[in-house]
């Protein structure tokens, strides 16, 4: 089993951007997922830096991945959507369905099939494998037993990765509710979110936190965290993918490593990790239920 | 690009919203069988087989045309029930169905050849990139935007792909990119991809407490009203909450799109077909809206240089929004 990052999903600043995968490069994780897929506004790093960065985890070890923005909306988004595609040097994860027919026509047959395609059944899969797709990340909505039911309906190879851990991506929208929150505009928001590390949260009026707003993307939250049901990932997925937090996703990381490798029992492991969430827990979404439930794992 | 095509695309959850819209010159009306499979998946509300074919005979019979929703993502357990749908509209003469999922598109153009296919909003493609692999792959012919794009955006969209598009016109409006939002999923387990319903009434409790009438969604506060105030319904989105110690509509208020000001410019750039919202309001709403839009749209074809969005229609039209009040939404970028 591979353990995967997640692409970053906040704005933080170019240096700790930089220190965050430096660190990274020497830690447990097999796969690194690299760019920017929220808010075409945010530019501390750009493609060029992106590319070095994917160089450096490459030189380390890593299998690096550039991913794409979840929401294209006019041609200056579309523009450095090309020179993506375009690069060979790097495999790409698609997250929209103008990537998918951008990578299908360069030929690329090494692309991943990301978490925002929405791919629920076989047969929208095995059409996404036909476009050169070798990897899919299943969206995070989709329960366990429904992957089992997908996967068992098709037999064919391509990987499967999970999101495992880290504040579930909920939805996109042309709206920022960050520059929102501020009373400014998109076009104006004086780049708000540089720096908020963990996104802003969202609590109900009687003071539950329920969401976490990060620009146009809206999170849960509470963290999804399937530390203590990793029995029953054995058999549904190749890869498990953590997604970045301001901070301890290091230690995260080598929790669901040392799970793996059996140094600690998942159930260890899940207790261990509750000191180094931002938020409560929760894997409603993997059994079946609303995703902010938190079910005790048999 | 003429705007004598602009087609008037109206809601129908029941047969008699159906005869209203076609009765007040709605070109299309768009419904859904009573089952998962289509994004209004609302107790009371939908089309038995029998209720279609009548439906569709009385569309027929006065010119107008019927679109079926099958825009849910369907699973590898339940993949049949899609295809079955997809079967019967075929057979029943179906005007277009309406789809998001790859898969099914794929099996539609393989299975019914003649059969036209739309791309659901609930497919998110708001690039021409992304309309023109589902036209070259299975043969597109309309796409619905989502609710994000600006007008010069969807201006952009349409000058570079062969497939027509459709723009939501009024109604309740989405904020989130339609076919990318878990919310619902993430407060009650269902959500508008898979189970075809959100924020369902069935997980919803008021309830009057000393602070004031609360909305729960799954016992998630969603808003409090203090007396007075019009407690509106808890789209978990339209709710008031708290960031930084600060309350209120961190997402958006409840208010309704009304794009009918945009008109002249929305036939300008060559959109060809207008979208109203609303298959889970009532038979009412339909007549009021449809009778609203037929009138400006034959006024826009008429003279669009001279059109003016009348007093009287923004009146009766805010009447049936949510919240009394309407939005450009991201049309009109300050929105964003």
């Amino acid at each position: 089993m591979k353990l995967s990052l997640g692409p970053l999903l906040y704005y933080w600043p170019r240096q700790s951007v930089l220190d965050f995968y430096a660190d990274i490069a020497d830690s447990s994780v097999d796969i690194v997922h690299l760019g920017e897929t929220v808010c075409s506004r945010r530019h501390e790093l750009r493609l060029d830096d992106w590319l070095e960065v994917a160089a450096m985890l490459a030189d380390a070890g890593k299998e690096a991945v550039l991913c794409t923005q979840s929401l294209i909306e006019s041609e200056s988004d579309l523009k450095p959507l090309r020179r993506l595609c375009a690069q060979t040097r790097f495999r790409v994860e698609a997250n929209d369905m103008g990537a998918v027919r951008l990578l299908a026509e360069a030929g690329r047959r090494d692309w991943i099939a990301g978490p925002t395609l929405n791919i629920f059944n076989p047969h929208t899969l095995d059409l996404m494998v036909d476009a050169g797709a070798t990897r899919w990340v299943v969206a995070p909505e989709m329960s366990g037993s429904q992957l089992t039911g997908l996967r068992n309906a098709r037999p064919s190879a391509i990987e499967t990765e999970v999101f495992v851990y880290g504040r579930l991506p909920l939805a996109h929208s042309a709206r920022c509710f960050t520059a929102r929150h501020y009373n400014l505009q998109k076009d104006t928001c004086e780049f708000r979110c540089l720096g908020i590390s963990d996104g802003l949260r969202l609590s109900t009026r009687d003071g539950e936190p329920f969401l976490t707003l990060n620009g146009v993307q809206t999170q849960s939250a509470r963290v999804h965290n399937l530390l203590a049901d990793l029995p029953s990932l054995a058999n549904s997925a190749e890869i498990l993918r953590i997604s970045p937090q301001g901070s301890h996703t290091r230690e995260i990381v080598e929790l669901f490593r040392a799970a793996l490798d059996a140094r600690q029992t998942p159930k260890t492991a899940f207790d261990a990790s509750l000191t180094l969430m931002p938020d409560a827990p929760c894997n409603g979404f993997w059994h079946g239920k609303p995703g902010v439930d938190q079910l005790v794992s048999a | 690009m003429n705007s004598s095509q602009i087609e008037l695309v109206c809601p129908a959850g029941s047969l008699p919203a159906l005869k209203t819209a076609i009765d007040n010159g709605a070109n299309c009306v768009y419904l859904g069988f009573k089952d998962a499979t289509n994004a209004r998946n609302f107790t009371g509300l939908n089309f038995d087989p029998k209720q279609m074919r009548d439906g569709i005979a009385y569309a027929h019979q006065r010119g107008g045309k019927v679109l079926l929703a099958l825009n849910t993502y369907p699973q590898a357990d339940n993949w049949s029930s899609w295809t079955a749908a997809v079967d019967r509209a075929a057979e029943m003469g179906i005007d277009a169905v309406i789809l998001a999922d790859p898969g099914l598109m794929a099996y539609a153009a393989r299975t019914h050849p003649q059969l036209r296919l739309h791309l659901s909003v609930q497919g998110s493609a708001t690039s021409y990139e992304a309309i023109n692999f589902y036209h070259e792959r299975f043969g597109i012919q309309r796409a619905v935007l989502p609710r994000v794009l600006s007008l010069p955006q969807v201006e952009h969209v349409i000058a570079n792909t062969p497939v027509e598009i459709e723009v939501f016109g009024f109604g309740g409006l989405c904020v989130m990119v339609e076919g990318r939002c878990a919310l619902s999923a993430y407060a009650t387990g269902e959500s508008p991809n898979c189970n075809g319903a959100c924020s369902p009434g069935k997980h919803v409790r008021w309830e009057q407490t000393p602070k004031g009438m609360e909305t729960r969604l799954n016992g998630i506060l969603i808003d409090r009203f203090a007396d007075g105030e019009r407690a509106g319904y808890p789209t978990l989105c339209k709710g008031r909450f708290e960031v930084n110690d600060e309350t209120y509509y961190a997402i958006e208020e409840p208010t309704s799109l009304n794009t009918l000001e945009l008109l002249p410019e929305l036939a300008r750039i060559g959109v060809r077909a207008i979208k109203i919202e609303g298959r889970q309001r009532s038979p009412a709403y339909v007549t009021q809206v449809t009778k609203v839009w037929r009138a400006a749209l034959d006024q826009v074809m008429r003279a669009p240089e001279a059109f003016k969005a009348l007093p009287a229609w923004m009146a009766d039209l805010n009447k049936v929004s949510e919240g009394q009040s309407h939005t450009l939404g991201a049309y009109y970028r300050p929105w964003k």
